[in-house]
């Protein structure tokens, strides 16, 4: 009876396949927001299968805050370099250097915020009119009622009264000049698919996924890798651990977990049993409840 | 969530449920019950509601919480659109269309509804069937969900009495007669207290049936997918810019519905050529048989002149192909459908313009009753309309498949999506 049925995993990925077609058909230039975290690579796997033997017809833009883990963008350009995919980047610290963009001070300052300047502006410069990004669901609460492709105002905000219903798989790209959209192939994948999609395609993913032993600071709760973007606060100190990390954002802001996964069953085993959510590593959801919510009215996701 | 063996995983299937009820029927509390049993709360989302529940002064932790959605609304204190909430089990990985129960919210139902394999209705015991119990269940029928389960909330209040369960179940079965509803189950449930969600109660000797969460994880959703007729809507074409591929063209899409096989002899609508299937692929996999709701990529046996918004099928089954039908339509919008006004169209991957030529009937989703001399059609209004298109569309009924009978509506000024339809 099961012959002519597709398990949870072909199912998700046919869905998402569907999306990202549709993006590249309904509008004019669609770009890839690629970030070398997990979700944006198991994006870019997407494409290429979607396209396939083509190459993805649209280009990847990655917004480098400048302070990325090393490994980040290692793995980015060789993986672009292997698939021919085209890279855009743009940098946080040109919007800095321009005066688009003001660093926050202390000791800890966060580009997360900035980021989303420097995104903007990518995308008005290169009239990017559908920004696919892999942001999921589940991921939070504000994301919960997320479209596939999303409706942004002329200035990329988000209005979480003026989004249109979807009914069926039938999406409506249709905009007005000046307006755009962003397009979340992976609305419905959960942090266990995404996993799960990875060992299952093999997919490659950067190698601080996995449990290494690095140099860490405990802050607030957090384990954040040492590195020149975080100044030593009295009383904090370097060790050494065995971490890994579930998310990859800046350095500045993503917690490591201790853990002893080297491989990916390891992970899913790990993940399967966490009691915590994924976001719950990262510093940039803890400043208040409704943070991410706030952040993606102003265009952020 | 600990259940997962990394080897189960593959053999997981997708589930999409819908939920409808009154408002203070026990939906949220229902949901949060089923993520709280199925252990996929986190400890830092149990830590946030546990405090938000003190706050309120309240002596449980209320499990509803779990579930609200964006701060305009929780300040409101009233949900307003459709949200989705994800659980698994390691048999299945669920996928929850929450629609808010409040009367004006027909087009959210019918936005949850039109994805989904099963909805879950709810009633209060103490209320019995009200108007809104068969509102959702119309919705449903109309929307074709396959299957329903209709969930008795709050036996605790009223002592667990079956009597108080089978007389909904009468009164339920009698108002739902005229309705088109395949399968239909009934729960005797607590959602506070967790009667019959995910365990078994012993509140309810006196039942025999499945828990709720048995039903989830096992009705029989494989055969919901059309597998007779092939309709294959070519999304994208695919011609690789790169010398090694010169000739490569494939047609990419989503398969509506139908078998397909390399081999097999085609057709291409709307120009009616014929050809044969040469191969049938994924990321350069070679696939035997093809069905929905796979992304594949076909190619060919000979050159075809095939763009998006074709449509790919058997040669001695074909779909409808007309300029002119009937839809039921549901209203999405707050103008007002325009009589004799034309609107932009899409089904499935194809665009098209369309002008309503005639309202049929709307249906008052309360009585069922067809009116057929008020006949505006306004937010949440369902209409039977006759609509012209510009160009021919490919179609089935929707009764028969759901892919090749749905459709939307786009004011052409906002471009908003402003009607949902059912072809007849
Ligand atoms: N006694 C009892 N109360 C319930 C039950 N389910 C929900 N409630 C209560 O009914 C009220 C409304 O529930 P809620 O889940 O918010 O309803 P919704 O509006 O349908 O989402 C809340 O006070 C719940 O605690 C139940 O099974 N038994």
């Amino acid at each position: 009876m099961i012959l002519y049925h597709l398990n949870h995993l072909r199912e998700l990925e046919a869905e998402a396949i569907y999306v990202i077609r549709e993006a590249a058909s309904q509008f004019e230039r669609p770009a890839l927001l690629f970030s070398g975290g997990k979700d944006s690579i198991v994006m870019t796997h997407l494409a290429r299968k979607a396209f396939y033997p083509a190459r993805i017809p649209f280009p990847l833009l990655h917004v480098d805050t400048g302070h990325n883990f090393p490994e980040t963008i290692t793995f980015r350009d060789e993986m672009v370099k292997k698939i021919g995919a085209q890279l855009i980047v743009r940098y946080v610290q040109d919007s800095i250097d321009s005066g688009r963009a003001k660093e926050e001070k202390g000791a800890n300052p966060s580009r997360n915020m900035l980021q989303t300047i420097t995104l903007l502006d990518a995308l008005e410069e290169l009239k990017v009119d559908a920004a696919m990004g892999g942001a999921r669901r589940d991921e939070e609460k504000a994301r919960a009622k997320e479209r596939f492709f999303s409706h942004r105002d002329d200035f990329g905000q988000w209005d979480p009264k003026n989004q249109r219903p979807e009914l069926w798989m039938l999406l409506n790209g249709r905009k007005s000049v000046g307006e755009h959209f962003r397009v979340f192939p992976l609305s419905n994948w959960t942090e266990m698919d995404v996993w799960m999609y990875i060992a299952l395609e093999k997919i490659d993913i950067p190698h601080i996924y996995f449990s290494h032993e690095r140099e860490i600071v405990l802050r607030d709760g957090m384990l954040l890798a040492n590195s020149d973007f975080i100044s030593l606060k009295p009383g904090e100190k370097v060790e050494k651990k065995i971490i890994r990390f579930r998310t990859i954002g800046d350095m500045t802001c993503t917690g490591a977990v201790d853990s002893i996964a080297s491989s990916l069953d390891e992970i899913i085993d790990e993940v399967s049993a966490s009691r915590t959510t994924e976001r719950g590593t990262r510093a940039d959801d803890k400043r208040s409840d409704t943070a991410m919510e706030d952040r993606k009215k102003a265009g952020y996701f | 969530m600990s259940d997962f063996s990394s080897e189960g995983y593959l053999n997981m299937e997708l589930m999409r449920f819908t939920t409808a009820g009154s408002v203070d029927d026990g939906k949220s509390t229902l949901i949060g019950r089923l993520l709280f049993d199925s252990k996929q709360i986190f400890e830092d989302q149990l830590e946030a509601i546990t405090k938000t529940s003190n706050q309120k002064g309240f002596e449980h932790v209320d499990l509803s919480l779990l579930v609200d959605g964006l701060k305009a609304e929780r300040e409101q204190g009233i949900t307003i659109d459709v949200a989705y909430r994800y659980f698994a089990t390691p048999k299945r990985k669920f996928i929850i269309a929450d629609t808010p129960g409040h009367i004006q919210y027909t087009r959210n139902m019918v936005t949850g509804a039109s994805t989904a394999n099963v909805a879950l209705i709810l009633v209060d015991a103490r209320k019995g069937v009200l108007e809104q119990t068969i509102r959702h269940s119309f919705i449903a029928s109309l929307l074709q969900i396959p299957h329903l389960i209709i969930c008795i909330n709050k036996m605790d209040l009223v002592d667990y009495d079956e009597k108080a369960f089978n007389k909904v179940v009468d009164e339920y079965r009698h108002l739902s007669s005229k309705l088109d509803i395949k399968d239909v189950h009934f729960l005797p449930i607590s959602a506070l207290k967790g009667d019959n969600v995910v365990d078994k109660s012993t509140n309810t000797p006196w039942y025999q049936g499945p828990t709720l969460m048995y039903l989830l994880e096992n009705i029989h959703i494989s055969s919901d997918e059309n597998h007779i007729d092939c309709r294959f809507p070519v999304q994208y074409v695919i011609r690789p810019q790169q010398t090694e591929y010169h000739d490569y063209r494939g047609y990419a899409g989503q398969i509506s519905s139908g078998i397909y096989k390399p081999g097999d002899k085609v057709k291409i609508l709307p120009g009616g050529e014929t050809a044969q299937i040469k191969t049938i692929e994924l990321f350069g996999d070679m696939i035997e048989e093809a069905y929905a709701p796979m992304s594949v990529t076909m190619t060919l046996d000979r050159d075809v002149d095939i763009s998006r918004g074709d449509m790919i099928v058997r040669e001695n089954n074909v779909p409808n192909m007309s300029q002119e039908f009937d839809v039921m339509i549901c209203w999405l919008n707050t103008t007002k459908l325009q009589p004799g006004g034309k609107y932009g169209l899409r089904h499935t991957v194809k665009d098209a313009r369309c002008v309503i030529k005639d309202i049929r009937y709307k249906i008052d989703i309360n009585t069922l009753h067809r009116n057929e001399v008020e006949k505006e059609v306004g937010m949440n209004d369902i209409a039977r309309v006759c609509i012209k298109t510009t160009v021919p569309i490919y179609y089935d009924s929707y009764r028969k498949n759901r892919h090749t009978g749905s459709i939307i509506l786009i004011d052409e000024a906002t471009n908003e999506t402003v009607g949902a339809g059912m072809i007849v």
